[in-house]
């Protein structure tokens, strides 16, 4: 057993480095939050991913993926972290890809992993609805045949950034009589132009945009669009829900996330002191380091373990609940640290006058709503009463 | 011992709680804070007219004779409707340097057009580098001939925009620190020298950074005296600070029982998820945390008349104690509501940003943490 990297592992890092040195598009903001970047710039560093071939690196080589280790992909995201580095959208990348090429035929991978890899097609999942949130199985949008096509109604929710959408993966119903609701269930490809999508935006506490509501009524898909075979789409469902879970643990950000509190503890003042030489207050950050570093090393077992061939299993969801629990500690402190200048709505601030009487440090700018924002992390992705239900379950057997 | 209203206060609560039903549903208060000016002077006018703003002023000085007591129960309610009007800043804060230490002029001048809602104050203490620390000052006010001139930034002056008037918190003489130095002033917003950069707050309120160029003021504007302002300045916002504490009590109690209430009606798994244990012990620690801040609330306003030590030391108690609450309380709230609870268009979550920003509102729990150890020997 031991942590170090080998020299190969060094070499790939120092490659890595100056990859991203040289190639990550410059007018891109490190910090801003997602829903105030353009769509353009969301995808920007996709985009040079994916011409360099490594906008997948955990798909397997023949679909595009890199064949890089676990260690390796640990090197990947610690390189991107350390810069901040705005990363490829999940929904592609991370969970219609893999299920495309799991379980779709040919002529589907040819269609669309292309387009996932190259970030020129933008995915969002069609999975929640009003009525069927945790309880997923509950979902009620209908896909009814009618010739070779698909008749989509119902409404979906909570669709996380559909207003660039070109195409969507959603969850329907296709055998109302089933005997259990999991088992009619289908996943289906829907073209986000298909008339009859009405796609319309949620605003959120932070102020942002950045769900919508997606209304289908009478959506005519090519039934080609199946994934799979009808009425096995929670299989694929939950196949996905397992690759979403292990990415959401943020282990690297969190550690850059880390070091940026430090320096805002050390540029804000304390009875005339850095903040971060107050006992209370680095106490509190060290917490959050300490909780950090034993998920961290959670995750590399994790990861071995994945590249032993076990899991990902039920332990994933041990690092989705730390790993959100981490990220929220992170932003809270955070908005601690500012002090007063967590107090204005800077996206509600009109921008003129702003060069001569400025309001507060820039670092302050999202400290709010980025502790608000983050609040959804224990609530999406199966939320983390949930992943509790899940360990409950399957690894304590209760 | 009694914890009983008299039937006087019963009877403005239950006008109050009437008026925040009525006037300050979300829809309408959603609408408000979005709005060009963010609150509504005629809201003022009627809560002038209910006789709220002369309750805590003796009636020698034009008011009604009451005092914390009816604070507090103004700002339960007010906090039961995340009522964004300025009463902290006008009643409490500025009401209470001049009850404390006005002259009979100041008073006369001043108290006349709170009571009647005319005069509108907000509060300038904080500056950019000073974190909690009232004597932390840099900005100044010196005299020159008759009068003085002042200089300096004050950051995230709540109710600025609206105020007609400012009570400013400058350094006279001495250094950085120094508990000696320290005086109050009372500043016409309309002054020359005095400008504002606005903006509306996290939790729907509104703020100025506030910046004062040679903001020249005559020698009466001195509120109590000239480089004894720190005793005034901590006794005023240890009374803020209780009448804070019942507003996050309203607050909270709303958001708790919003949150019961939805996890009745909200069904997942075919039961209304209110039926899972996981979440119902949550729910009944959220009401523990209620029970325990309205209890710490009641500590801090009867201790208000006491000693300066005990006065302290209960409400940096009530501070730590309910700062924690706050955001447990609407941390969980959001949690159980699931996605809902992310919506601007739900009101809990503007209850939960009420309840965040609390916490940074004259020191947070270490700052209060501290001072409840230093006053405790420790
Ligand atoms: C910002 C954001 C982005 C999202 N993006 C997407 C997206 O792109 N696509 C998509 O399809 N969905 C998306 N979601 C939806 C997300 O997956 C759901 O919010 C989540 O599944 C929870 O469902 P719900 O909101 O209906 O809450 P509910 O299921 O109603 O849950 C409410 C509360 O009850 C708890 N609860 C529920 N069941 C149990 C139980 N059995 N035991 C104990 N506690 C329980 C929950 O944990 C929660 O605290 C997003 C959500 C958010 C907030």
């Amino acid at each position: 057993m031991n942590l170090e990297f080998s020299a190969d592992e060094l070499a790939f890092r120092d490659e890595v480095r100056a990859f991203i040195g040289e190639n990550y598009p410059r007018d891109i903001s490190a910090s801003a939050l997602r829903d105030d970047m353009s769509p353009k710039d969301l995808v920007a560093w996709h985009k040079v991913l994916g011409a360099k071939g490594w906008s997948v690196p955990a798909w397997p080589k023949e679909y595009g993926g890199t064949d890089w280790t676990p260690t390796q992909r640990y090197i990947w995201s610690e390189e991107n972290a350390r810069i901040n580095a705005v990363m490829p959208l999940p929904f592609g990348v991370s969970m219609v890809g893999p299920v495309i090429y799991t379980f779709g035929n040919e002529a589907q991978k040819a269609q669309h992993l292309p387009g996932i890899r190259s970030g020129e097609v933008w995915w969002c999942q069609g999975y929640s609805e009003p009525g069927a949130g945790s309880d997923l199985a509950s979902l009620q949008t209908t896909a009814v045949r009618d010739g070779d096509h698909y008749i989509i109604n119902g409404q979906k929710t909570w669709t996380t950034l559909a207003q660039y959408a070109d195409w969507g993966f959603f969850l329907c119903r296709t055998d109302p009589s089933a005997a259990k609701p999991q088992e009619g269930i289908s996943f289906i490809l829907v073209d986000m132009n298909t008339p009859g999508i009405e796609v319309r935006p949620i605003k959120l506490i932070d102020g942002g945009y950045e769900v919508n509501e997606t209304w289908l009524t009478d959506v005519r898909v090519p039934v080609e669009n199946l994934v799979g075979q009808e009425n096995k789409g929670w299989t694929y469902a939950k196949f996905l829900l397992a690759h979403e879970r292990s990415g959401i643990a943020g282990v690297a950000r969190s550690k850059r996330g880390v070091e940026q509190l430090r320096e805002i503890a050390k540029l804000e003042l304390l009875d005339d002191q850095p903040l971060i030489s107050d006992f209370a207050f680095a106490s509190k950050v060290s917490q959050l380091e300490i909780d950090l570093a034993a998920l961290e090393i959670t995750e590399l077992r994790t990861l071995a373990g994945e590249q032993a061939g076990r899991g990902p299993g039920p332990e994933s969801s041990i690092l989705k609940i730390k790993g959100t629990e981490i990220q929220q500690r992170l932003t809270e402190l955070t908005l601690e640290a500012v002090g007063h200048y967590g107090t204005p709505f800077y996206g509600g601030i009109p921008e003129t006058g702003s060069n001569e009487y400025p309001i507060g440090p820039d670092y302050a700018r999202h400290s709010a709503a980025s502790y608000l924002n983050m609040r959804k992390t224990s609530i999406y992705g199966g939320s983390n009463e949930i992943q509790r239900n899940i360990i409950t379950k399957m690894i304590l057997g209760l | 011992m009694d914890f009983n209203f008299t039937d006087e206060q019963t009877m403005v609560r239950d006008s109050l709680t009437r008026l925040v039903r009525e006037k300050y549903d979300s829809d309408s208060r959603r609408a408000v804070i979005a709005s060009e000016s963010g609150w509504r002077p005629e809201i003022w006018s009627q809560l002038a007219e209910l006789g709220l703003f002369g309750m805590p002023f003796a009636e020698e000085d034009g008011g009604f004779g009451g005092g914390a007591i009816d604070s507090m129960i103004v700002m339960e309610e007010f906090g039961k409707g995340l009522v964004v009007e300025p009463y902290v800043p006008t009643v409490v804060c500025a009401g209470g340097f001049l009850k404390h230490a006005g002259t009979a002029a100041q008073k006369a001048e001043h108290i006349g057009g709170i009571v009647d809602g005319s005069r509108i104050f907000a509060f300038a203490y904080a500056e950019a580098r000073a974190r909690y620390d009232y004597a932390n000052l840099e900005s100044t006010a010196k005299k020159v001939g008759s009068g003085y001139v002042l200089n300096g930034h004050k950051t995230v002056v709540i109710g600025a925009p609206w105020a007609t008037h400012l009570i400013v918190t400058v350094r006279t003489s001495g250094s950085k620190r120094d508990r000696d130095g320290i005086s109050v002033f009372v500043v016409d917003k309309a002054s020359d020298g005095v400008v504002t950069r606005d903006y509306p707050t996290i939790d729907g309120r509104r703020a100025s950074e506030v910046f004062l160029e040679n903001v020249s003021v005559p020698a009466d504007a001195l509120v109590g005296e000239e480089g004894n302002g720190l005793a005034l300045i901590e006794l005023v916002t240890d009374e803020a600070i209780a009448a804070l504490c019942a507003e996050a009590c309203g607050a909270m109690k709303v958001a708790q029982a919003m949150t019961v209430e939805y996890s009745r009606q909200r069904k997942q798994f075919g039961v209304p998820i209110g039926s899972f244990q996981a979440l119902q012990h949550r729910m009944v620690d959220m009401f523990t945390e209620y029970e325990q801040s309205v209890s710490m609330t009641y500590l801090a306003t009867l201790k208000l008349g006491e000693g300066e030590n005990e006065r302290k030391r209960a409400v940096s108690a009530a501070k730590v104690r309910i700062g924690q609450a706050a955001h447990h309380i609407g941390q969980e709230a959001i949690q159980i509501h699931g996605g809902m609870g992310m919506t601007d268009e739900l009101a809990i979550g503007h209850y939960f940003k009420r309840l965040t920003i609390f916490d940074s509102e004259f020191g947070n729990v270490d700052h209060h943490m501290k001072r409840h150890i230093a006053l405790s020997g420790g």
